[in-house]
């Protein structure tokens, strides 16, 4: 394969797009993000310097869900991604190449880009036996170890490779074990749900792409950003809750006319995710808003937290929050993390003042 | 000397699934199918509370995400005799109909058509006779020499900048890609623009059940209530949202999807004569007009074809214990009654045993179990489900819209009949029930509208929410026709908790390896029906017959109660 090292600055300059239309579209990103203007020059800069950065996808015990999830992203879209800010080198669902060809990719992806590309792991790994995973004939632990010894970082999607999901749910028959139960040497960053929301985990790898550092984390390795905060906080039912109108059953009036879930079992209380500030879907809609409770799917051991249409014993939110769960993988981890991802962003944040289009085009 | 040719991973599918070729000179002679991955669902499922079950049981799969919830549902009410009102009826069809229609087009564009569509040929296109191909086709909007002009340019600057992501290492310039670079080019475009349209048409799931992929579904009915007069519950504005995702997905359907079909089609005509296999079809039924138990309702019908005789459908009947049977002979788990015995899904029983190569390993040994996916038999009959066996089953029924669009598709194509039983017949008769659920689909919706309009609100029946008002012990069977093919699911509860759970799945037919007997699975037979590979090193033709089933093998490999230790009896009512 051609390894041309052309940046994505010079490729807009060959095709006739001008400083000032390149700038421009720096500023509907930032926007389009949510970031602001003073994250123009940073995003500018992170496009124009560097070849798409490679992500080596690999899926082991998963229902890939949080692929589906992936391209159900608005902002940056599946196909802008993979054609203008990444290089998605390896990905079972989507790439083309099978068999030997597609392990040839993914080798090829991690020498060309030794340390300095991205993994990204949906599915827990089965610990239990090497026989109850494998791809290409070997283990799922014999290829994340193989593959993330490269790696910058690893972004383990879904509840699955941040926690261990479904498979490792009482009583764990295959051994189920989460990435940061694996990886303990270098930065993982858990993006939990049951899938996540597809703006979170194109969100993540934006936030990678565009500051060149990773998100600041919380305890259980998740980035803060969209895991800082209950469902229940931000819930739009809350003033129901709060005044004590809830929904009885469903179909009654409670349900018909938006009152609080809390007594269907709704685990809005105790789950840190981004669902009722970002919804699903473009915007569409989320679980409480579509009438069934939150079933806490960003959380460890959700699975074994009680059944979903039980009322939580506790109603609010920092109390259950450490309570309610069994021990979390990977805070060790997420802390390191964390730290150094603090130092990065605050150096990267001092550096970039205020600017306009006008100062970026004498520069 | 025979040459083993080892695919793994096959990729552009759901889950992890190994084929294995051994070769007679160019030719394959016997193929082998290996799901080779496990997690054990059924195992966790036993002891929960049966109205969480859909949950745990959706996450089986991501891909064809409502399958798993419906057919767990279902199973719970079948158990408990439970009705549901007529609006959660309709909007489960509706969701069952979108969940086809974007799993269809998914499959056709981002998993399949790579096999057919030679991506780096699309450079060489010219886009004004691009625009003519597409104009003579179809009446889809997007389709001038600009717009193609443009496409080509997006994908020359991808090519150029040496980073291929997930084109790279694509067998391209096979002597077995046949499209002109207008006609790839084309299918690029439409690869590109079903993605974005596929995110659009799924916001219909997002409005029933709060989010794609994996909505919430209820026991009962569905969660969302309906309420003309709130803000907060199914109002006019999300009917009017749910009927442009419904008039989008019509659109791609009748514009870009069928027509596209038909004119990659016909560059393959060779492929409607190879990967039949086995020539045995199976359908459970799906789709009522008025409810589970009258199948007589069903759009999909239920019945068995065997060896391509589609003068006569056999009756199927899920609680026959002489009908269906799991066999595990080449699969790696144990029966109590011995690993050469078939048992019944009610006697479900299964222990997970890996007697495989230590990873890393280059080969299977397959006289020995070689998949985690267990052999299901009908009559010790190997079946293939999925949308080759509705379609055929729909057209020995004598359903008039079926055989019609049958017949205009073969047309266009100057083929008999017989085509459909070929590679391409599954690929085309997925596009054909596609045109058939997206009508569909607006007369659901017609339904739905009429009944509000008539006050019908109910969206949920309370009656038998509370488990107290249930028997002791009860058991049941949940059964849909999944995007896939015939899925089931049987779960048994006792004092309000799961004491038994099994799932029959689609890809679990299809993808199955070896029985006790030597009979192939429907993969396995396909392959084996006159392949031959031009390149042993780029084994497309495999790609495309596997393709073709649309495998998705975290389905396929489940695994039931480690134990075993329970005979479970299930009347199926109806």
């Amino acid at each position: 394969m051609d390894t041309n090292t052309k940046t994505l600055g010079e490729a807009l300059r060959r095709n006739g797009v001008t400083r000032r239309g390149f700038l421009k579209f720096c500023t509907a990103t930032a926007s389009m993000m949510a970031l602001p203007p003073s994250m123009v020059p940073a995003i500018a800069a992170a496009l124009e310097q560097a070849r798409r950065p490679s992500v080596i996808w690999l899926s082991f015990q998963e229902c890939t869900g949080c692929t589906e999830s992936l391209s159900r992203s608005h902002a940056p879209s599946l196909e802008n991604l993979i054609f203008d800010h990444i290089s998605l080198d390896y990905h079972h669902t989507l790439q083309v190449a099978s068999g030997e060809a597609a392990e040839a990719a993914r080798e090829a992806a991690m020498h060309a880009n030794e340390g300095a590309y991205l993994v990204v792991v949906d599915g827990s790994i089965p610990l239990g036996n090497p026989g109850y995973s494998t791809i290409a004939g070997f283990s799922n632990l014999q290829t994340l170890e193989e593959t993330v010894a490269g790696a910058v970082a690893v972004i383990a999607v879904g509840t699955c490779a941040s926690f261990g999901g479904l498979p490792k749910a009482y009583p764990n028959p295959t051994g189920a074990v989460s990435v940061s139960d694996i990886v303990t040497d270098k930065p993982v960053i858990n993006v939990p749900g049951c899938p996540p929301i597809p703006m979170v985990i194109t969100g993540v790898l934006a936030h990678y792409l565009t500051f060149g550092t990773l998100p600041e984390l919380d305890h259980y390795g998740r980035p803060k950003a969209f895991y800082g905060t209950s469902i229940h906080d931000r819930c739009y039912r809350r003033p129901f809750y709060d005044k004590g109108r809830f929904a009885h059953t469903f179909d009654d009036e409670g349900a018909r006319k938006g009152w609080c879930l809390y007594k269907l079992g709704c685990k809005g209380p105790m789950t840190y995710n981004a669902c009722a500030t970002a919804k699903w879907n473009q915007g569409t809609s989320w679980p409480v808003e579509s009438g069934h409770g939150c079933i806490g799917c960003a959380e460890p051991d959700f699975w074994d937290a009680g059944g979903f249409y039980n009322a939580l014993s506790v109603p609010t939110g920092e109390i259950s929050r450490n309570a309610s769960y069994a021990i979390a993988a990977g805070v060790g981890v997420g802390a390191i993390a964390a730290g150094i991802n603090q130092r990065t962003r605050n150096k990267a944040v001092r550096q970039h003042a205020e600017v306009t289009i006008e100062d970026l085009e004498k520069r | 000397m025979s040459e083993r040719i080892v695919v793994d991973p096959i990729t552009r599918i759901e889950g992890h699934l190994r084929i294995e070729a051994q070769m007679k000179g160019n030719r394959i002679e016997q193929a082998y199918s290996s799901g080779t991955m496990v997690r054990g669902i059924e195992t966790i499922l036993k002891g929960r509370d049966p109205r969480d079950a859909w949950a745990y049981a959706q996450r089986i799969c991501g891909v064809c995400t409502l399958v798993h919830g419906i057919a767990s549902i279902r199973a719970v009410e079948d158990a408990l005799n439970y009705d549901i009102p007529k609006n959660a009826q309709l909007i489960r069809n509706l969701m069952i109909g979108a969940q086809y229609i974007h799993d269809h087009v998914m499959h056709f564009y981002h998993l399949h058509a790579l096999d057919w569509v030679d991506v780096v040929s699309a450079l060489k296109a010219d886009p004004q006779a691009t625009a003519e191909l597409a104009q003579s086709l179809s009446s889809w909007p997007n389709s001038s020499p600009g717009y193609f002009a443009d496409t080509r340019r997006r994908l020359a600057d991808f090519v150029e900048s040496g980073q291929l992501g997930i084109f790279a290492n694509g067998y391209w310039g096979h002597p077995e890609y046949k499209l002109p670079p207008e006609a790839n080019l084309m299918a690029v475009a439409h690869y590109l623009e079903a993605l974005a349209w596929q995110r659009e048409v799924v916001k219909l799931h997002t409005i029933f059940g709060g989010k794609n992929p994996h909505p919430n579904f209820l026991v009962g009915g569905v969660a969302s209530p309906i309420d003309l007069n709130s803000d907060s519950a199914i109002n006019a504005r999300r009917l009017s949202q749910v009927q442009d995702v419904i008039s989008r997905m019509r659109q791609f359907v009748d514009q870009v999807y069928l027509p596209d079909t038909l004119a990659i089609a016909s560059f393959y005509k060779e492929w409607f004569k190879r990967g039949e296999g086995l020539g045995n079809f199976l359908c459970y039924g799906d789709l009522p007009a008025t409810n589970m138990r009258d199948r007589d309702s069903f759009l999909f019908p239920p019945g068995v074809i065997l060896d391509r005789d589609l003068s006569r459908v056999h009756e199927i009947d899920m609680h026959d214990k002489a009908q269906i049977q799991e066999y595990v002979a080449h699969s790696w788990y144990n029966y109590s009654t011995g690993k050469e015995t078939g048992l019944h899904p009610y006697d479900g029983e299964t222990q997970l045993d890996y007697t495989g190569p230590e990873p890393p390993f280059k080969q299977l040994q397959v006289e020995d179990p070689y998949s985690w996916i267990k052999s299901p038999r009908w009559r010790d009959k190997a079946m293939e489900v999925g949308p080759l066996s509705r379609v055929l089953l729909l057209y020995a029924s004598g359903h008039e819209p079926t055989r019609e669009l049958a017949r205009f598709a073969l047309a266009k194509l100057d083929l008999p009949i017989i085509a459909l039983f070929s590679t391409l017949g599954r690929t085309a008769a997925r596009t054909l029930e596609s045109k058939l659920l997206a009508d569909a689909m607006q007369g659901w919706f017609d339904d739905l509208v009429s009944n509000i309009k008539r006050g019908d609100t109910r969206t949920f029946n309370e009656a038998l929410w509370d488990p107290s008002t249930w028997p002791e012990t009860c058991q049941g069977a949940g059964f849909m026709e999944a995007p896939r093919g015939a899925l089931g699911h049987w779960v048994v509860i006792r004092n309000g908790k799961i004491a038994n759970y099994q799932a029959v799945v689609p890809s679990t037919w299809n993808a199955g390896p070896r029985d006790a007997s030597g009979q192939s699975g429907a993969y396995e037979a396909a392959l084996q029906d006159q392949h031959t590979l031009v390149d042993s090193s780029q084994p497309l033709e495999i790609l495309r017959t596997i393709h073709s089933f649309d495998p998705c093998i975290a389905c396929a490999v489940h695994l039931a109660d480690e134990a075993g230790d329970e005979l479970i009896k299930i009347q199926i009512s109806g």
